[in-house]
């Protein structure tokens, strides 16, 4: 079967908008917190300066170092792929294709690691370990996630989850998936680095968590990781306005202005988190990636209790 | 009562050297390790060249808790025994002394470079300098799990210079150890070879951040030996730029700690007050740092009506700020989870190692010269001192919410109050053969100038004392067994100066 062409536009639609998710996360935070705040093009601004730029090579990486941002937006982009991002069905589907979609994620961050070990420093050898140890837990989270929505829906692709069945679920299964969803934001934030897990703004390396270990990347290498771990996060961001608001039987267009609405409507939810709590401690974030990860516990035992 | 270390002297009190005991090395060490032991804490210990060959040791004690200053001292040769191997305080002023006067203290327990520059002040037979002797004195710890992490001296935000390298186990620090230097102006040299007009622009840049703290302390040193007599209203001025200072230090801390943790509400409106307090020195001197305000005999600026409106009204207005912000950030349980149990220095490691200001009145040691050695206004208008007991990166945070509390209240009264005269009274040629020590508690903790005059009434010898050469070593006694995740926010809690430090 021939992917429609809705899933063509909503893609589009995630790759031009994600770096405006963070834009209006810093907007809402400044305006939250009485500032004025960068506009919200921002960090498309941001992107183009980078991209016009030259890259530094340090003398003591290697290939891995080049490799790793462009394999970075690669395994982001299919990630992306196999998410039905119209809310009906994904470009890539086969049973069992959300492992491709952990595992996508886990294989960007697994380059960027190395990419991290390859440069020697201290400072990128312990950001690269914290990066590990949180992904670690996430990973456990999103299986749990996305193992409620398979035992909900009876399918084990994402199309199935987060498509039609989707729908026909939520009358008796929306206690779990709105858990679920919960769950979702929560190890989402730790995903792509957001307060309360790391904080993005700060400039001290000792703090740093995702951001010590791309110190070394500079000029389109930086625009690369930078633009992809934006789109990871509206990928995320997807998977969550489509559970909260199930687009199978919608009309496309409607489906469609539905994501681009919920996308900025997350941006709005990270920058008021942002605005209110402080960061985590470092040996604190394990316990809060568990809390998130046993929302998703919960939600499948639920699920599993309560189906004949 | 353990008797004072030598003879007792005053806060900005000269005296003639000749009455200045000088003793033999063993019963000075002995004398102070005595007071040390008994209450009495080193204000400073510095060296000056006595004849070609010789070197006369001299130093400063006081006893907080009975308002005490005493000043005692020696004659030493190159090679004598270190004093450091019986009272702990006198470890990092022999460092210093080795570093600037060329002198060899045996038996020191940890002996290293304080700043790496060739001696300045050594006797002049003493050839050879000891700045190569002197190692950076870096702790090395074995073993295939522990790694070093070294940062700086380059800092990622704007901040000044300095070197830290850590021994870390996986995320747990195992050592610290601080290496500053990058910042060495030669700034006790420079107040004793240049005029006295331009030490006053010297004295001024010595922390950027304490313009007014070290230009009152370099003031009353000199005001002292020019038998000049400040008007009460010249006073009054001081004090309210000492703790406009004080305000928009604590306050923009506060904010910095905020930042750290990653609270923005609160990061951003202590901000915007810090840039309120920095604005009223402005409009009281022309310069937001306080720049060109004091001035030997008073200072240049009178506060008119309209000025004196303005401040009343900016501290009404920025208490009610201030204490809907402090409620935010203190009660907000999130930023409490990041500051308690983060960065400790006992009381017991604070008296022993003599740290000053925040630091020590965070772990409950109330040192304050304000209310321990008056001086100017503060011998009418008493400032209660303010005290937390945890010595946490908490701790140090309430001290300074409570400063800035009490801050706003005393300002709010000297504009009120403020007593009629002129504001800068004339300050002569400097007295002969005479000693005296300027105590100032700037917003980080005392500041001390201690200067000393030749038989034509010319500066001998200038010691320069600011807090962060006392409470430097308290980061690298606080950060073993924490986070190195956490350093960051601890050094902002202790925020000492680099500069300050480096002279």
């Amino acid at each position: 079967m021939r992917p429609a062409a809705s899933a063509w536009i909503a893609l589009a639609i995630v790759l031009v908008v994600a770096p405006g998710v963070l834009g209006v996360a810093s907007r809402t935070r400044a305006l939250l917190t009485r500032r004025r705040g960068a506009p919200v093009l921002q960090s498309y601004y941001d992107l183009l300066k980078l991209l016009r730029r030259g890259s530094v090579l340090s003398d003591t990486t290697s290939r891995v170092f080049r490799a790793a941002p462009v394999c970075l937006v690669a395994s982001t982009l299919l990630a992306g792929a196999v998410i039905p991002l119209d809310g009906r069905a994904a470009l890539i589907r086969f049973p069992g294709d959300v492992v491709a979609l952990v595992y996508a994620l886990a294989f960007g961050r697994f380059l960027l690691v190395l990419a991290a070990l390859d440069t020697g420093s201290s400072f990128e050898g312990m950001g690269a370990s914290r990066e590990v140890t949180v992904a670690s837990i996430v990973e456990l989270g999103l299986f749990l996630s996305f193992g409620t929505l398979a035992a909900l829906t009876k399918t084990s692709s994402l199309s199935g989850m987060l498509g039609a069945p989707l729908a026909a679920a939520w009358p008796t299964g929306s206690p779990a998936i709105l858990m679920t969803a919960v769950g979702l934001f929560a190890l989402m934030l730790a995903e792509c680095t957001r307060v309360p897990v790391d904080d993005p703004a700060t400039h001290l390396e000792l703090t740093m968590i995702h951001e010590v270990m791309i110190l070394d990347h500079s000029g389109p290498d930086l625009a690369l990781i930078l633009y992809s771990s934006a789109l990871e996060l509206s990928i995320i961001a997807a998977i969550i306005v489509t559970l909260l608001a199930p687009r199978g039987d919608m009309p496309v267009a409607v489906s469609l202005a539905v994501l681009a609405a919920g996308l900025l409507a997350t941006g709005v939810a990270i920058g008021i988190v942002e605005a209110t709590v402080a960061r985590l401690r470092l040996p604190k974030i394990p316990l809060y990636l568990a809390s998130a990860a046993s929302l998703g516990l919960f939600s499948l035992v639920l699920v599993l209790w309560s189906s004949p | 009562m353990t008797p004072a270390p030598g003879v007792r002297i005053g806060n900005r009190r000269s005296a003639p050297v000749a009455g200045i005991p000088v003793l033999g090395l063993t019963e000075f060490g002995a004398q102070i390790e005595a007071a040390t032991a008994g209450g009495w804490r080193i204000v400073t210990l510095f060296g000056t060249p006595e004849t070609a060959d010789e070197l006369r040791l001299i130093c400063v004690m006081a006893h907080d808790a009975r308002g005490d200053l005493a000043v005692t001292s020696a004659l030493v040769g190159r090679d004598y025994p270190a004093i450091s191997a019986r009272s702990r305080q006198a470890g990092r002023f022999e460092c210093e002394i080795a570093e600037q006067c060329a002198a060899r203290p045996h038996g020191h327990p940890r002996l290293r470079a304080v700043r790496r520059h060739a001696p300045d002040h050594a006797p002049s037979h003493w050839h050879g300098g000891s700045a190569d002797a002197l190692a950076n004195g870096l702790t090395t710890i074995g073993g295939d799990e522990v790694h070093e992490v070294a940062v700086g001296p380059v800092h990622a935000g704007i901040i000044e210079p300095g070197h830290f390298r850590f021994n870390a186990h996986g995320e747990e620090i195992l050592s610290l150890d601080v290496v500053l230097g990058y910042q060495h102006r030669g700034v006790e040299r420079l107040l004793e070879c240049t005029p006295r007009d331009r030490a006053m622009y010297v004295a001024e840049s010595i922390a950027g951040d304490s313009v007014i703290a070290h230009a009152s302390a370099y003031c009353g040193a000199i005001e002292a030996l020019g038998r000049s007599h400040k008007s009460p209203r010249a006073q009054a001025i001081r004090g309210i730029a000492l703790e406009l200072e004080r305000l928009a230090n604590h306050i923009g801390d506060l904010g910095a700690l905020s930042g750290d943790v990653a609270y923005q509400p609160a990061a951003s409106y202590f901000g915007r007050m810090r840039g309120d307090c920095l604005n009223l020195l402005m409009a009281m001197s022309g310069n937001r740092y306080g720049r060109g305000l004091v001035r030997p005999g008073g200072t240049t600026f009178d506060i008119d009506a309209g000025t004196a409106r303005d401040i009343e009204h900016g501290m009404a207005r920025l208490g009610d700020d201030f204490r809907a912000t402090a409620d935010l950030f203190f009660g907000a349980s999130t930023v409490q989870s990041r500051l308690e149990g983060v960065g400790v220095v006992s009381a017991a490691t604070c008296i022993a190692e003599g740290f000053v200001g925040i630091v020590a009145r965070a772990c409950d040691v109330p040192r304050d010269v304000r209310h321990d050695h008056p001086y100017g206004v503060f011998r009418f208008a008493q400032i209660p001192v303010s005290t937390a007991w945890a010595g946490d990166v908490y701790a140090r945070a309430l001290v300074r919410r409570l400063e800035v509390q009490r801050s706003i209240a005393f300002i709010a009264e000297q504009v009120h109050s403020l007593p009629g005269g002129e504001t800068r009274a004339p300050c002569g040629a400097l007295a002969r053969n005479e000693f005296v020590v300027a105590l100032e508690e700037g917003w980080r903790g005392e500041v001390a100038h201690a200067v000393l005059t030749d038989a034509t009434g010319s500066v001998r010898r200038h010691k320069v004392t600011d807090p962060s050469f006392h409470n430097w070593p308290a980061i690298e006694v606080a950060m073993p067994g924490n986070q190195i995740s956490d350093f960051p926010l601890s050094n902002k809690s202790f925020n000492l100066s680099y500069a300050g430090h480096d002279l």
